[in-house]
């Protein structure tokens, strides 16, 4: 897995709650039994017209959004199916950092990505950062007033810069395994196998009932 | 202070606690299907590994299967080649594979309990979201990723972080033609799709206690469609009388039964257990539940009308207008003066054999309404034969289904079985997103008696009311 460090790039805003791994990518990719060749196909119901053009009332289509690599999106982006596909099709189309709010309601903490999908994006090198619902909201809004506005990510200092006349500077938080992982590219699998003697005696006296 | 179910399988299951705060968690059952599996195995083979306990590693089809009776001759090459390569991964790695065409095939939710893999206290994962619905037996089951799937195959363990606790109790009992459905679309409705993000939820109650195990499953299904990792019931007599029942194959035999009964009963939750979060929904007041929108959420009674976009907490303006925009509904409509075009009774929410008496027994003696397509699919072979042996595919023909295979059929459309855009479906699946059954097809969650009674009606009706009619 590419290490993730430090990345720049152009923000795309899309200003949906509640996506859903199926609108990110649709059943029919699904039969595949490769990693590869998802990127064309993310949000395809809502990216392309009946006839296969882009769809231009699809906010992503826009010219200005251009060679983005970087993606804000509203809350619980995510939800639904488990499919690993839709952060292969993100992170073939070219996202890196994914932004999402999270948010209150009625006092209690309602998270911006939902937990599969969330576990998805480290294991595939896609930086997912969780930021307050304000702070959301200022980027959505500075994104809409600067054509091709910049944001560049440290994963190491944990800070996301906004390039705007008046750069905004974001802190935002991420679990230390996430970032070990994502700053490493280390393979989660290699990780565990450290553990390998550890797995024997769990199993010498664990019972499986089979 | 007490300790919860969760919190004993937990603790039984940690190989390891890591200096970060999460930990290695020992998997008993790893349950594979053909679309989230085959980049795992390719991993396995690029990087020279092998499978750590085949034996703990159980394989189906399901999502592509064809459903009618010409379904061995599979038209899709595409869909052909996934099943291809499962069965070729299972050979190469001496997986048990319940493939199409053998009896015990179906949806790998239907079949781990019917095959007694699913059982109290046990660790079960998948690489499916659904996989929730085993925590009905009070096992800790939740789906994962395919390259979570690939990190099982090699070390049968998961690094997680322990996730909250969150009990719903459901006191009181519900009314007639109220199922466990209801209840949990009431739920989802209630704390939103994200609601349960972070949390393993057990489900509770005096409401709960008395439901059958199919109706459990259900329950359990949809936790996921909260956002919880998890859902779990705490196992009872109802659990165990399951589990002995039909000689499930992989079942603890007689010599061992008695030692698997005397663990199962220490599981339980402790009376002075304490949850990081509770909620308690009074069922005696529950109406049928359906969906009006485009998550599982979006629900109302089926007596209430549709809420105007400004009015529904937790959801933008915005959000509800696309909703309504893409379910073709307005605000203010009853949902008993809305059309159906499609009825589909199956999915691992609602398709075992009780689901499908509940259906047959609204069916039964009464015809679908002219205009109406009705889809009646079993969640699998097993539940399919039974069905028969019971008389109820006659009843579904009678009333003008289409009795079919098992397999996920139209729940999510990866095989012939779709909706076309705009056709509108009452379903007893759990998924309500946009194109989940096809394409611009437009998706109402309901229970299988509120289904069947659609299929008749051609609308939805208020079941409570219309079976006097
Ligand atoms: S029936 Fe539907 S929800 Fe269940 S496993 Fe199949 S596709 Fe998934």
């Amino acid at each position: 897995m590419t290490p993730f460090t430090k990345h720049r790039g152009i923000v795309a805003t899309l200003s949906r709650a509640n996506v859903d791994t199926d609108a990110i990518i649709p059943k029919q990719f699904l039969k595949s039994i490769k990693r590869t060749g998802y990127g064309p196909n993310a949000f395809f119901d809502w990216r392309y017209t009946a006839d296969g053009q882009p769809d231009p009332k699809f906010e992503l289509n826009q010219d200005r959004f251009a060679g983005r690599s970087i993606l804000a999106t509203r809350n619980n982006f995510g939800c639904g199916s488990s499919r690993e596909h839709a952060v292969w099709a993100l992170a073939q189309d070219g996202y890196r950092v994914i932004i999402a709010p999270w948010v209150e309601r009625d006092g209690k903490r309602l998270p911006g990505f939902a937990d599969i999908f969330r576990s998805n994006t480290t294991k595939n090198g896609i930086l997912a950062i969780e930021l307050p619902e304000t702070d959301v909201d200022t980027i959505f809004a500075s994104v809409a007033e600067h054509h091709g506005l910049e944001a560049t990510v440290d994963l190491t200092s944990q800070q996301l810069i906004l390039h705007s006349p008046e750069p905004a500077v974001f802190h935002f938080d991420i679990e230390t395994s996430a970032k070990d992982q994502l700053l490493k590219g280390l393979d989660g699998i290699d990780l565990t196998l450290a553990h390998a003697d550890a797995i024997d005696r769990f199993e010498r006296d664990h019972e499986t009932w089979l | 202070m007490g300790i919860t179910l969760f919190d004993k399988i937990w603790s039984a299951h940690v190989v390891r606690d890591l200096p970060d705060g999460t930990s290695l968690l020992y998997i008993d059952r790893h349950l594979v299907h053909e679309v989230t599996s085959p980049q795992a195995f390719e991993g396995l083979r690029l990087a020279g590994r092998r499978i750590r306990r085949p034996e703990l590693t159980f394989a189906t089809m399901d999502h592509n299967v064809p459903t009618t009776p010409d379904r061995l001759d599979i038209a899709d090459p595409v869909s052909r080649a996934q099943m291809e390569a499962l069965k070729a991964n299972c050979d190469e790695f001496g997986i048990p594979l319940y493939g199409l065409g053998d009896e015990r095939q179906g949806i790998v939710h239907v079949i781990g309990p019917e095959l007694g893999l699913t059982l109290p206290g046990l660790t079960i994962v998948c690489g499916d979201s659904h996989t929730s619905t085993h925590g009905a037996f009070g096992a800790l089951a939740f789906g994962i990723g395919t390259s979570e799937v690939e990190h099982v195959l090699v070390t049968q363990t998961l690094v997680q972080r322990k996730p909250g606790s969150f009990r719903v109790e459901f006191t009181g009992r519900p009314g007639p033609h109220i199922f466990s459905k209801d209840m949990v679309l009431r739920m989802i409705g209630l704390i939103g799709t994200a609601g349960g993000t972070g949390y393993v939820l057990e489900y509770g109650g005096e409401a709960v206690r008395a439901l059958s195990m199919e109706a459990r499953m259900s329950i359990c299904n949809m936790s996921i469609e909260a956002g919880a990792r998890a859902g779990m019931i705490a196992p009872d007599e109802t659990t165990f009388d399951y589990v002995a029942r039909e000689k499930r194959p992989f079942a603890p035999g007689e010599e061992d039964f008695e030692r698997a009964l005397s663990h199962w009963r220490s599981l339980p939750s402790d009376d002075d257990a304490l949850y990081d979060r509770t909620l308690t929904i009074d069922t005696a007041a529950l109406a049928p539940q359906v969906t009006w929108g485009t998550n599982p959420g979006m629900v109302i009674d089926v007596d209430q009308v549709i809420p105007e976009p400004d009015d529904l907490p937790g959801y933008s303006r915005e959000d509800v207008t696309k909703a309504l925009d893409y379910m073709g509904l307005s605000p203010g409509t009853r949902l008993t003066d809305v059309d159906v075009d499609v009825v589909f009774i199956g999915s691992c929410t609602n398709s075992r054999i009780e689901d499908l008496r509940q259906a047959a027994a609204v069916l039964d003696g009464r015809r679908k309404a002219e205009h109406v397509e009705l889809l009646v699919v079993p969640g699998s072979e097993q539940v399919r034969r039974q069905a028969e042996a019971e008389g109820l595919d006659r009843i579904f023909k009678d009333a003008g289904a289409q009795w079919r295979f098992a397999g996920c059929s139209m729940c999510l459309g990866m095989n012939p079985d779709q909706l076309r855009p705009q056709q509108r479906c009452a379903s007893t699946s759990n998924r309500n997103f946009e194109g989940r059954q096809g394409k611009g097809g437009r998706t109402h969650l309901v229970s299988p008696e509120m289904a069947a009674a659609a299929a008749v009606a051609g609308r939805f009706v208020d079941i409570r009311t219309w079976l006097e009619s």
